[in-house]
Order: structure tokens, then sequence, then C-alpha cells
């Protein structure tokens, strides 16, 4: 059981990556994106598509690090597979959503076009990489014994690390930087940052790219952990709204916590359950909070952070 | 030519195939027009509806197996009753479990009801999956009875079963434009227009829209039925969430959200292209990348659907604008 709990906070925290970013995101567009599950694909593939096959024909030494599965290769490789998906979730933004903005259409129909941009991302990847599993590495990496029967890989302490380190910087960069004050303001209330004169539509730029950036981050850490596959932006979704929803959608320190729970239990069920049904209990925890506190544990009426 | 002859041709055949299928997809997409044309809620879950439809239909009308059978088909119960019994246990089915996701979610926010229609569509998809016991798990259920099958030599049956479909199509067709022409359905109209102001009227907003949700439902309970009856074999991989869920927005939006006619026109045009598209890729796609190939085809319903959305938003042919049904057009 202690087990399962500690693999449910490395799952934990790869959710709460996700969903930080899914709500930052809901904050300032102001819809349910569900493309962003794909875009967490999106980064670990081109993440895959760098390691495994362009830095393989270039003279990058391969040596891990210590105890760690990966080394320079997906050490570069993130950042740039953070910027390619960036690139991805703002051109998406160009053709589709901004052309909705202009037209001043109503939220359902920002809803139904992410849906399409979700199912669309996915076929490019099945089309692209096709509809095989793939791992980062062969490697098998023994893990380390903790007392209480408990193992850990080297790997899922990076991972743990990581989440948080992006987390923490997030957490810097909208309190202290001028452009994370100017989220803020924008998330808050729209028309009073315009008349501040804040450009709103570059915003949206700087929301899109981050939220990408975070997800493709958190894409990358879950294919570390297990491997990638072309559905697995789909299987994410209802996790990461169950976590954001449960953490108050548009607040990112509630989704952080969201996250955490929704992996913990996630694990924990599969002590009882087939591990296939995850999906299904991140859905029904969605359903308890809905019936019984719809804002989430840390949703204000008012949203923003 | 024989009227024999012309009755059993390939061509025909595959022509009255082709009119089965998107009428059923047809009657899913007239469920979904009374969810989101008229009332304004986002159901991305329709592949959860249409699989309840067609698994209660099968469970309903099919005998418990028996002999060798019973070694490798589990399920349930099997209570061997007529199709329109089948047909009726579907679309209950449907609108309870409708019931059970409307009382959570049409409170809030349209999104949350789009985020949990995909959970209880995933999670049926999960449950039929691996519970083995309940309707054999992944394989699926096979020899789903056909109604009115001894009726003409099976050669011909398909032209029997398409006219039970068009039946069914034009009966559920005509109530529902009779209802949303009703006070009731202009209430629906309302309430997508302006929450508030209907609820200011006085109109118990989560009231109707519940009913909306219900009813929509039951009609794509009844289309499961349909394709269980007419595929005569079910299993979960038929009802993901592409071919069971968005196929069916594509062919809303395509046709005209909130039209009746429009959205059974863009059932059988949309079921059209994508006839069209297999026969593309069939040529087009190289056999080392079949695998991928559904996925192509997959794209350009995707794309279809962005540029509907950006630059004909109201489909082929529009929403029709009414006042009242005791007011001449």
């Amino acid at each position: 059981m202690i087990a399962l709990v500690v693999d449910g906070i490395i799952l934990g925290s790869i959710l709460s990556l996700g969903a930080v970013s899914l709500t930052l995101v809901y904050g300032i567009v102001r819809f349910a994106n569900f493309a962003h599950g794909d875009l967490m694909a999106v980064g670990a593939y081109v993440a895959f598509f760098l390691v495994n096959t362009v830095f393989a024909t270039l003279d990058i030494p391969i040596a891990t690090f210590g105890p760690l599965s990966f080394g320079l290769p997906m050490l570069l490789a993130l950042p740039l597979a953070m910027l390619m998906t960036a690139v991805v979730a703002v051109v998406v933004d160009r053709l589709v959503f901004r052309p909705m903005r202009a037209r001043r259409y109503a939220t359902v129909m920002f809803v139904i076009g992410s849906l399409a941009v979700a199912f669309a991302i996915r076929a490019l990847v099945f089309i692209i990489w096709g509809p095989e599993f793939h791992f980062y590495t062969q490697a098998l990496r023994p893990a380390l014994k903790l007392p209480f029967d408990v193992r850990v890989k080297p790997d899922q302490i990076f991972i743990l690390l990581a989440c948080l380190a992006m987390v923490a910087g997030l957490y810097l960069f909208l309190q202290r930087s001028k452009i994370g004050q100017a989220l803020r303001a924008t998330a808050d209330n729209p028309d009073l940052a315009r008349i501040s004169g804040i450009n709103t539509e570059h915003m949206m730029i700087w929301t899109w790219a981050i939220g990408a950036a975070l997800a493709a981050t958190a894409g990358i850490l879950l294919g570390i952990d297990s491997q990638i596959r072309p559905e697995m932006g789909w299987n994410l979704l209802l996790p990461l709204f169950a976590a954001a929803i449960l953490g108050g959608i548009g607040n990112p320190y509630g989704a952080l916590v969201g996250g955490m729970v929704i992996g913990i239990v996630q694990q924990v069920s599969t002590a009882f359950l087939l591990p296939t049904y995850k999906p299904a209990v991140a859905f029904v925890i969605l359903i308890l909070v809905l019936l019984i506190r719809p804002r989430g544990l840390f949703g204000s009426e008012q949203r923003g952070f | 030519m024989t009227v024999e002859a012309i009755l059993s041709s390939g061509l025909l055949n595959y022509l009255v195939g082709f009119l089965i299928v998107a009428s059923i997809y047809a009657l899913f997409t007239l469920g979904l027009n009374v969810h989101f044309g008229d009332t304004g809620l986002i159901n991305f879950g329709v592949a959860g509806f249409f699989a309840i439809g067609a698994y209660t239909a099968a469970l309903v009308t099919k005998p418990l197996p028996t002999g060798e059978l019973a070694r490798y088909t589990q399920q349930a119960f099997g209570l061997d009753q007529p199709f329109l019994v089948g047909i009726i246990a579907a679309a209950l089915v449907s609108g309870i479990i409708a019931v059970l996701i409307g009382i959570p979610t049409l409170r809030l926010r349209e999104d949350y009801l789009a985020i949990a229609t995909i959970g209880i569509a995933e999670s049926i998809r999960l449950v039929f999956n691996n519970e083995q016991w309940l309707a054999n798990g992944s394989k699926g259920l096979v020899g789903i009875p056909r109604p009115l099958y001894d009726l003409v030599p099976t050669a011909y049956y398909n032209y029997v079963y398409l006219g039970i479909v068009i039946i069914v199509l034009a009966v559920v067709a005509v109530l529902l434009e009779r209802m949303i022409r009703s006070p009731w359905g202009r209430v629906l109209r309302a309430i997508r227009e302006d929450e508030v102001v209907a609820a200011a009227y006085g109109k118990n907003v989560f009231a109707f829209k519940l009913q909306a949700l219900v009813l929509g439902a039951m009609v794509m309970g009844i289309g499961g039925a349909l394709y269980a009856h007419n595929a005569g074999t079910i299993s979960p991989s038929v009802f993901e969430p592409v071919f069971g869920t968005f196929i069916v927005w594509v062919m809303l939006i395509l046709g005209g959200s909130g039209n009746t006619k429009g959205v059974i026109l863009g059932a059988f045009v949309f079921w059209a292209i994508w006839a069209g598209t297999q026969f593309a890729t069939d040529a087009f796609v190289p056999p080392a990348l079949n695998s991928r190939a559904p996925h192509f085809r997959f794209l350009l319903m995707e794309t279809l659907l962005v540029l509907m959305l950006l630059f004909r938003p109201k489909g082929i042919l529009g929403e029709e604008r009414f006042v009242s049904t005791l007011r001449p057009r």
C-alpha cells in the first residue's frame, strides 16, 4: 500500500504539472481546452524524435547520468520539445481560436474546436509515429530500496523534483515578472487589463506558449516514467480535468493539490481494480467533486489567481 | 435484367448497406441536435449512449448462449425478447444514464457537461471491455437477432431492414420536429440563447435541460439498438470516441445545427464523403502504411469540422427561424 502511495505521488506530480498548465490556460482563454492532453503527447513525441532519431545521428555522448535512465540527449531534447510544443499551440491558436475570438464566438464553439484539434493532433501522431508504444530507452535501472518495502526508481525522484521545480518556476514567473503579473491581471478581469494598457492578444500567445511548454514537460516525464503511445493524451484528459476541477478551475495552486490527490487515488485503486480503470476512477472523483463542491477545494466564486 | 438480378446486384447491395448505416447515424445526429442544436448542451459522449443502446438491445433480444457457444461467450443475461422490446429498453436505459449524468452537471458551466459526458462514455467502454461476465468483454457479442428475418429470402433481407430503419428515423424526426416547434421546444431555444433570461421568465432551466438531455440520449439509444441489430455483432472497439462521438458532431455541424432536415442531410452527406475517402485511401495510401491509413481520413474529418466552424458555422441548411406552430410561415 505504501508502495502504491509512493507511485501515486510520482504520477500525481506529473498530473499536477499537466493540471496546473491546463488551468492556467483555462484562466486566460476561458474555455476548457480538450486538446491539452494531446499537447502533452506532442511534447513526448517530439522528445522521442529528437533523442532516438536526430541526436542518434549526431556526435552526442549517450552516457546516462549516474543511476538515471537518460543522459545528455534527453536534457537537450527537453527544452527543444518545450519550444516546439509551444510553437504548435501558438500556431493552433492563430489558425483556430484567434479567428473565433475575432468573430466573438460563444464558448461552446471554442470547446468543440478544441476537441477537433485534439483528435487532429492524435491523428498526426498516429500518421507520423504509428500506433505502437515507444520507450525513450531500453535500459533497465535498478530501483532503490527504501524502508517499508518501498522501491523507487532514480528516474522517479528526478520526475518529482523536476515537477516541483517547474511549478516553483511558474510561481515565481507569475508573481515576479512583468508578464506574469499581466497574465494574472488578464485572468482576473480581461476588460480591466485591456484599459490598463495590457495587450490581451499578446497575453494569449504567452499563455498558450507557457501552458504548452509545461504540458510538454509533463508528457516527457510521463514518457520517462512509463512509455509513450498515441492515445496517451486522450487517456490523460479525465485525470487532468478531475485534478483541475478538484483544485478549483482557474487556480494553479489548487490544481497542484488536485493532481496529487488524483494521482494517489488512481494508483491506490489498482489494489482493488484493474489498472485500465484508472480514467474511470478519475471520472468518479470528478463527479463526486461536482456533486459535493463544484467550485473545488480552493476555488472562489471569482475565478483568477 | 430481371428484377431479381437487379435486387441482388453488388452495387445495389452496397447502396442499401450505405443507406442503413447513414440512417442510423442520422438518428445519433438527431439526438445530438436535441442536446446541442436546440438546447446548447455539449455532449461529447455520444459513443456512450450509442454503446448503452446497442448492448441493451443485444442483451434483451438475445437468448443466453447454449451448447458449444456457451463455452466462449459469457453474458450476464439474455432475455430473448422481441425487437421492439429491445428498442424500448435501449431508449429507457440510455435515458436513465442521462439523468444520472445530468444531475451533477447541468447546473454548472457548459464545459462541465462536456467533460462529464466524455467520462461516462469512456467509463462505459472500459466496463464493457473489462467485465467479461457482463457482455463477453473485449470479444463482444455475436449473433444478435435480426427482426423479421424470415419474411424474405436472406439475400433480400437488407431491404427489409432498410425499411425498418427508415420508418424509425421518420417517426423520430417527425416527433422531434413537433416537439421543438411546441412551447416546450421554444423554451429549450430560449435557454440556449440566454439561460438567465429564460430563468427570469419563470422557466425551470435545470428541469428543461434535463428533459432535453434525456430525450436526446433516448434517441441515441434507439440508434445504438438499430446499429446492433444491423451489425449482428458488437464489441467495445466500435464505441471509440472518434467513430462514436466525433463523426456525429461533424455531421451535425455540416448539416446545420438546430435544423431537423439539415442534420439528417448532414448525416447522409458526410457518410457519403466518408465512404468516398475510403476509396481514396485504398487507392492512394501505400500498403506499408495500411495501419495508419484510417488516420489520414480522421485528419480530413477534423480539418473539415474546423473549417465548418470557422467559415460556415450554420452548416449547409442553417437553422430555421420560426415563431409558433399556429402562425403560418
